[in-house]
């Protein structure tokens, strides 16, 4: 169908108006109907949605404050007020650091669950503490072997041995 | 290998095969997955993403899958190559058009693809034709596990798998099943689908997934529950119950057309028909719209039997090969035209970058030469 206005474009945008019993029809395409001033909305995806959703729940960040949630995430730096305009966590630590401040909005994404059902890693997972250590180990642990400081090296070793076996 | 090998016919899930392949085109299964250990993608620096792509890439590169796999750097592609790769559902709008670098993995025969550094460090995907949920969710989970042997997975036992945003949380599955429900629209009862997906609180997204609006009767259903519902849980609702329902609320569409609507149907299939054989200008909005109504035809025939004027002259048309002739236009013909005339893959196989009028002009040449093989 073609645009009733430039009567070149598809005509992608239709508006029936019932004004009084009399039904009328309009169809555009989006740039006229831009210029009309009907607006065109785009499915919104869903982290847009979640923040938007965040942003209307004005009292939010003195819940954070309340359930002392307000402090940034040692590992990354997160805090609960920056997933308002982004609806990303910054690590996986935070599920642990913030999980109060959390809980309510997982359960409003999540129809209500909170827990997880299903498939597990067959390899027993470390909690997520643990494995910031173990990886920060590993870090220095890669940088003491290429400094040749292998005293140190063997020192990191045993700690992530260690920690790997708790 | 080179995106034009690919470019030049549609990949094997879209050939009109598998099971209730008249409706159901195809169905995915994704898994969203990061590295233990390390920061989500936003708070990572370039170098930090540098080096996860690179862990995650040598650990699939090294998977045995049955085919052959290539790599793509994402970042450094060019703007046809991304679109091309969206068009061809190998990756996400937001894997090509976003930031830093990234990559995908995908097999030759595109029923896998790897997106490494999208929204979530790794997001794997199967592709099969047809509804076969069952045999997706088997391989990916397969496949899962491959990758497991080689890489630590950010898990927790109260959410399960951790994702950057907590819609993907737990299972990080999203299922999405590709349908063709052009009766349900052409009886004015598409709204009939759309409100029991509200209620079941699944997602409806057009063509090419979140952001896209529905186009030419295809639309993406998909879940958005991730959390405390086991992934068979998930696979099993829509392979046995959510699917076959609405195949069912079609099919009554196009039976009613068929007995009721006669007028209704071979008006549309008619009108798609005159406009394809002797356009010589057509948007892929416009293609997309038509070529569905043949699609409807063509499927009527091979699925009800159905005859109608309408539907015998589209027979007649024949298709663009000569094997074609004896059983008439077939739906792998529609579905080539459906992938081939879109804008990457056009100008991908012209081997150089036009604008939309001339795309528009070498979509409906392609078109018409297909449905009039005498000329």
């Amino acid at each position: 169908m073609q645009c009733q206005s430039c009567h070149k474009r598809e005509a992608t945008v239709h508006v029936t108006e019932i004004s009084e019993g009399v039904r009328s029809e309009l169809h555009l395409c989006e740039k006229c109907a831009h210029q009309e001033g009907i607006a065109v909305k785009s499915q919104i995806p869903l982290n847009e949605l979640l923040s938007t959703l965040l942003a209307s729940q004005p009292d939010e960040s003195d819940l954070f404050a309340e359930s002392g949630q307000s402090e940034p995430c040692p590992h990354c730096g997160f805090t609960m007020s920056q997933f308002r305009t982004k609806a990303v966590l910054g690590c996986p630590y935070d599920y642990e650091m913030f999980e109060t401040a959390l809980l309510p909005i997982i359960e409003r994404a999540q129809n209500g669950q909170t827990t997880h059902t299903g498939k597990v890693p067959s390899r027993t997972p470390v909690d997520t503490k643990r494995q910031i250590t173990l990886s920060a180990l590993r870090r220095q642990l890669e940088a003491a072997v290429q400094n040749e400081d292998y005293e140190k090296a063997a020192k990191l070793r045993d700690k992530i041995k260690k920690l790997k076996k708790e | 290998m080179k995106l034009t090998d690919l470019s030049r016919d549609i990949n094997e899930w879209f050939d009109g095969s598998g099971p209730s392949a008249d409706i159901v085109i195809s169905s995915r299964i994704r898994l969203a997955r990061n590295l233990a250990g390390r920061k989500f993608l936003s708070r990572c620096s370039v170098p930090e993403q540098t080096e996860i792509l690179d862990e995650l890439k040598d650990a699939l590169m090294s998977l045995d899958l049955g085919d052959r796999i290539f790599y793509i750097s994402v970042d450094k592609a060019s703007p046809l190559d991304r679109n091309f790769l969206v068009e061809r559902h190998l990756i996400s709008r937001h894997h090509a058009f976003g930031k830093g670098p990234r990559g995908a993995v995908i097999a030759k025969r595109e029923f896998f693809t790897a997106m490494i550094n999208e929204e979530d460090h790794l997001r794997i995907q199967i592709i099969k034709g047809g509804l076969q949920l069952n045999q997706c969710a088997e391989q990916i989970n397969g496949i899962d596990d491959m990758i497991e042997q080689k890489v630590d997975y950010a898990f927790n036992t109260r959410f399960g798998y951790l994702t950057a945003c907590p819609t993907n949380l737990g299972t990080g599955i999203r299922v999405s099943v590709m349908l063709h429900l052009p009766a349900l629209k052409m009886t004015d009862q598409i709204n009939k689908f759309l409100n029991a997906a509200k209620d079941l609180n699944l997602a409806v997204r057009g063509l090419f997934g979140e952001g896209t609006e529905a186009a030419g009767d295809f639309y993406q259903l998909s879940n958005q529950v991730t959390l405390g519902v086991s992934t068979a849980d998930i696979v099993s609702q829509f392979q046995d119950s959510i699917i076959p329902e609405i195949i069912e609320y079609e099919n009554v569409a196009r039976n009613q057309l068929l007995s009721r609507q006669t007028e209704i149907l071979d008006d549309k299939i008619s009108r798609a028909m005159a406009l394809l054989k002797s356009a010589h200008l057509i948007s892929s909005q416009e293609a997309l719209f038509l070529l569905s109504h043949l699609r409807l035809g063509i499927n009527l025939r091979r699925h009800a039997g159905a005859s109608t004027p309408a539907i015998e002259s589209l027979l007649a048309l024949g298709g663009d090969k000569p094997s074609n002739k004896t059983q008439g236009l077939s739906v792998t013909t529609i579905n080539r035209l459906f992938m081939l005339t879109l804008p990457a893959h056009l100008q991908l196989n012209y081997g150089k970058p036009l604008d939309s009028t001339h795309r528009d002009v070498l979509r409906a040449r392609i078109i018409r030469s297909a449905l009039n093989p005498d000329q």
